[in-house]
Parts: structure tokens; C-alpha cells; sequence
């Protein structure tokens, strides 16, 4: 593991039409890491997310994946950079008219030379990744919220890229599977050195997993604190962030 | 607040910008989708065969019952209001001329295209806006494909070749519906109705609805796809862009009748 940074943010400001969601946000992530971004529903996890992916242009600032710029390259190169990473979606976004299996293998369709046996081979190694062995002819409709996540996690590792993006990928999952997905997460790092991007609200799986997190503060539109999860939640300065990351009754109280 | 004449001239103002908003979105649809075509014109392996003949099955197979019927009637509606206009002077033979010539060259393509917005160009925009909803649009754009090569291209390249086919079973059952009138209430004898449609009718005129029929399915496809990738991230904006979509291609359509009838004529057809 390289202290060079795959994925480095740089005084993003990010936003709809008029309205500034997130501002002047800079933070990097290094090789092999296991970075958390959390915050409070409607902070702007997502929003982040896809600006980092390069789904939407930002208002002012610059997103780098390896080295290359996300904002200021064209059509084509931003493309090219599209496929050396993995994302996953709140909702699995798994193609509706296509089964599970062939969800998986449109990367590797369209990607590798593959021949259609070897595509059915890793097809089959990565659905049992993500326990889900036997639903590759399922149609996405047939599938549970949770199970259609598993199978948007499967897709995204298709083709083995070195850096994933997960939106909230245990949420509504059991606490076995979540369980068993902080594992996977852990292995993929271990075995692979991929480095992985996790939007979250899973206090344990967060403790669990995370090297480093960073807290999106709602009020200030910018980054509340920066650290290992145990540190800010024992050490925070920051009286909000420890309450965060202890699930304080105060917070609910007030509510 | 203000006087309402200013109101007036205020909403006059915002309507026509956002009518100019959608032209220029428009246009950039289709430029942008000129690129991806002809990407996929030059390297063939990049079409999706299979969505393109699933929308064909769609488009095309599943449209022709309802197209043999329509147009079937069409012509027994045609040959029926000439039959009693044309009997007033006893030219009921010319039936078979108004029959065929409004049939091949406007009501066939106008009828297809007017059953395929219905059917089709209203099921893309569903179809895609829904796809925007659950973020399979983003997912397609992060698995480094352009959404239009999956997306439209088949469905353009469906329609296309779907139309015109259409289009000919619907000439075919529209004369054999004038036909019917023809020889059951005209009286007229089969033969001599079949050789004046025969007689009159000439290659061009054909050729001409098949070239209508081309230009409809196109409009179909293109603003089914445009509304569907328009449409807001809400069961409510998905609903908004079909029925869009089908308002809009039926105003194209008719637009690109009127201009095309006056480009043809004006070359002497
Ligand atoms: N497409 C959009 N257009 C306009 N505003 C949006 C859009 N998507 C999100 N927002 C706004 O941006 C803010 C951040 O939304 P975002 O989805 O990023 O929150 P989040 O942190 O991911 O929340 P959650 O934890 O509930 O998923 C919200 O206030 C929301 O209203
Ligand atoms: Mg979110």
C-alpha cells in the first residue's frame, strides 16, 4: 500500500441549480483505503457521491480518480476513467430487463474478450461473493431490496477495478448480511489492495471497516471532522461528532 | 402582482422560453446522438442486436393486428363519404383513385405513426424515465457506456425499420377497404375497380408515404427517448414525460406531414 492518493477531492462546491449543498469540500483517499463519508440524512452524502463519479459537473473545484482530472477532461477520456472504477447504488440500479447474470456480465461483454464461458464462470464466482449462488436467472423485479443491492455489488466488482464507490450498501440489510458484507469489504481490501469509498450510516459496520472517515455537517455545508471513526468518537473536540458516532438519546430526544 | 396586460406579456415571455429552452435541448439531443450513431455505423459490433429486435417484436409484430384494423377502416370510412359525394355525378369508378392516393400517400404513414406514438413512443419515455428513477441511467454512465448507444440507437434503428413495414400492410388493407365499399355498395364491378387502381396509381406515390413513414418513426423514437431522458426522478415526472412525449410527436408528426406534402408537390409529385 502506496501513500499516493487514488482518489483526491479538491475545494469542491457542489450543489442543484441554485442552491449550494456542499462547499469548498477537500479530503483525499489513499491506496488500499477504506474511506467512510457520513453525515446526517440529506447532507449530502449522495450529492457528494456523484459529483466524486462524475455524474454531475461541480459548481466550482476538481475531483482527480488516479492521477486524472473528472471535471476537465472530455466526453471520451472521462468514459475511459468511468471504467477503472466500480459504483453501487442506493437501489442496486440494476438493468430491469435483463436477468442478474446478465447484469454481471454486461461489463465483461462489453469490456474483455472474453468467450461466454468464461464470462459464465465469473459470473457464477461473484454472485457466490455476494451469496447470492442460484439467482442468476432471477429478472431484478424478483429479487428482494436487499438481495438487488448484493447483485448491484456483484455487477460493480465485475471487472476487478482497484477502486469501488458504495452508496449505503448495508442499509436494509439483516445484521448477518451486513455482517458478512463488512467481511467482504475487509477481504477485497486484504486480497486485492482495493481501495473503497463507502457512504454510510451503519455506526458498526463503520467501526468495523473504516480506516478513515470524514463527517458532513449540514449547518456549515462543509467537513465537521476527519479522522478514524474510534479516535473522533473518543477524542473529537467537537461535541456533535462524538454524539454522531455515539447514537447519543440527546439527538433522538430532540427530535 | 402587476396590471394584467403585463401579467399577459410576463407569461408570454416565460412560455416562449421555455418552448426555445426545449428546441435547443433538442437539438442537442440529436446532435449528440448523431455522434453515437455514427460511432455505431462504423463499427457494427457495437449495436445491441438484441434490444433492437425485442423493440421490433414490440414495435413492429405486436402493432400489426391493430394496424390492419385501423387502416382497414380507414379505408371503408374513405370509400364510404367518396361513394356518396362521388354518386352525385356518376364518377363513382373514381373512388378507387381517391382511395388509393390518400391512403398511400397520407392516411397509411399517418395512421402508423399515430398507432406507434401510442404504443411506442409513449412506452419509451416510460420506460426510460423509469430507468432514470432507479439510477440505472447513472449506473449505465459509470460502467463507461453512453446511455444512448443501449438506450436509443436500438429503438431508433426498430422503428425505422419496423415503420415502413407497417406502413405497407396498412396501404394494402386501407385499398382493400375501399375495396369493400367499392364493390358491395358502389356496386362496381371487382375487376374494373382493381384495374383503375392499378391504372393510376404510380411507384412515386408509394415510394413518397414510405418516405413519410421513415421521418415519423424517427420523430417517434427520438422525442419518446428525449421526454423519457427529460423526465424528473418522480413517479409523477415519469407520467408527465409520456404523456409529453406522445403530444409532442403527434405535433411533429403533423408539422413534418405539412412540409413534407409541400416539398413533394413542389417537385411536381
Ligand atoms: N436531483 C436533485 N435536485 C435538487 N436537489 C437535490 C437533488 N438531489 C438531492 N437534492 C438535495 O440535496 C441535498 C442532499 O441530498 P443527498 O441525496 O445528497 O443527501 P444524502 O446525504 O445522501 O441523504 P441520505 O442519507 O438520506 O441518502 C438534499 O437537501 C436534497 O434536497
Ligand atoms: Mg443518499
Amino acid at each position: 500500500m502506496s501513500n499516493e492518493s487514488v482518489v483526491e477531492v479538491k475545494n469542491l462546491t457542489v450543489g442543484y441549480g441554485d442552491i449550494v449543498v456542499l462547499k469548498n469540500i477537500s479530503f483525499s483517499v489513499a491506496s488500499g483505503e477504506i474511506f467512510v463519508i457520513l453525515g446526517g440524512s440529506g447532507c449530502g452524502k449522495s450529492t457528494l457521491l456523484k459529483h466524486m463519479i462524475g455524474l454531475y459537473t461541480p459548481f466550482r473545484g476538481d475531483v482527480l480518480i488516479f492521477g486524472e482530472s473528472m471535471v476537465n477532461s472530455s466526453e471520451d477520456e472521462k468514459r475511459k476513467l468511468m471504467r477503472s472504477f466500480g459504483v453501487t447504488y442506493q437501489g442496486g440500479a440494476l438493468f430491469g430487463s435483463l436477468t442478474v447474470a446478465e447484469n454481471i456480465a454486461l461489463p465483461l461483454e462489453e469490456y474483455t474478450t472474453k468467450t461466454p464461458k468464461e464470462i459464465n464462470e465469473v459470473v457464477q464466482q461473484k454472485l457466490a461473493l455476494v451469496n447470492l449462488d442460484g439467482f442468476g436467472n432471477y429478472m431484478p423485479s424478483e429479487l428482494s431490496g436487499g438481495m438487488r443491492k448484493r447483485a448491484g455489488l456483484a455487477r460493480a466488482m465485475a471487472l476487478d477495478p482497484t477502486l469501488l464507490f458504495f452508496d449505503e450498501p448495508s442499509a436494509g440489510l439483516d445484521p448477518i448480511t451486513s455482517a458478512e458484507l463488512d467481511r467482504l469489504i475487509l477481504r477485497l481490501r486484504e486480497e486485492l489492495g482495493t481501495t473503497i469509498v463507502i457512504v454510510s450510516h451503519e455506526l458498526d459496520s463503520i467501526f468495523t471497516v473504516a480506516d478513515r472517515a470524514i463527517l458532513l455537517d449540514k449547518e456549515t455545508k462543509g467537513i465537521a471532522a476527519t479522522g478514524k471513526p474510534k479516535d473522533l468518537r473518543d477524542g473529537s473536540p467537537n461535541l456533535w461528532v462524538r454524539e454522531f458516532l455515539t447514537r447519543s438519546k440527546l439527538k433522538r430526544d430532540v427530535v | 402582482m402587476g396590471s394584467p396586460s403585463r401579467e399577459l406579456v410576463e407569461r408570454i415571455g416565460a412560455a416562449s422560453t421555455s418552448v426555445f429552452r426545449d428546441m435547443i435541448e433538442m437539438v442537442c439531443f440529436v446532435g449528440d446522438l448523431s455522434k453515437v450513431s455514427w460511432r455505431v455505423l462504423r463499427k457494427p459490433s457495437q449495436l445491441r442486436w438484441k434490444e433492437t429486435l425485442y423493440y421490433m417484436d414490440m414495435c413492429g409484430s405486436q402493432a400489426v393486428p391493430i394496424v390492419l384494423m385501423i387502416c382497414f377502416l380507414m379505408g371503408v370510412i374513405l370509400g364510404f363519404q367518396a361513394a356518396v359525394q362521388m354518386r352525385k355525378f356518376g364518377t363513382e369508378l373514381y373512388v378507387a383513385d381517391l382511395v388509393g392516393f390518400s391512403i398511400l400517400k397520407e392516411l397509411g404513414p399517418l395512421m402508423v405513426a399515430m398507432i406507434a406514438t401510442g404504443r411506442a413512443g409513449s412506452a419509451f419515455a416510460a420506460e426510460i424515465g423509469t430507468m432514470k428513477v432507479n439510477d440505472e441511467i447513472s449506473a449505465l454512465e459509470t460502467m463507461g457506456f453512453a446511455p444512448s448507444r443501449f438506450l436509443v440507437i436500438p429503438k431508433i434503428l426498430a422503428m425505422v425499420i419496423v415503420s415502413p413495414v407497417l406502413t405497407v400492410f396498412g396501404d394494402v388493407i386501407g385499398i382493400a377497404g375501399g375495396f369493400v365499399v367499392g364493390t358491395t355498395m358502389l356496386g362496381l364491378p371487382l375487376m374494373a375497380y382493381y384495374n383503375r387502381t392499378v391504372e393510376v396509381l404510380y411507384p412515386m406515390v408509394f415510394i413518397l408515404g414510405m418516405v413519410k413513414s421513415v421521418v415519423f418513426a424517427l420523430i417517434i423514437a427520438v422525442i419518446g427517448c428525449l421526454r423519457g431522458f427529460q423526465s424528473e426522478c418522480n413517479a409523477q415526472g415519469v407520467g408527465r414525460a409520456t404523456t409529453s412525449a406522445v403530444v409532442t410527436s403527434i405535433f411533429l408528426i403533423v408539422i413534418a406531414d405539412a412540409v413534407l406534402t409541400i416539398i413533394f408537390s413542389l417537385m411536381g409529385y
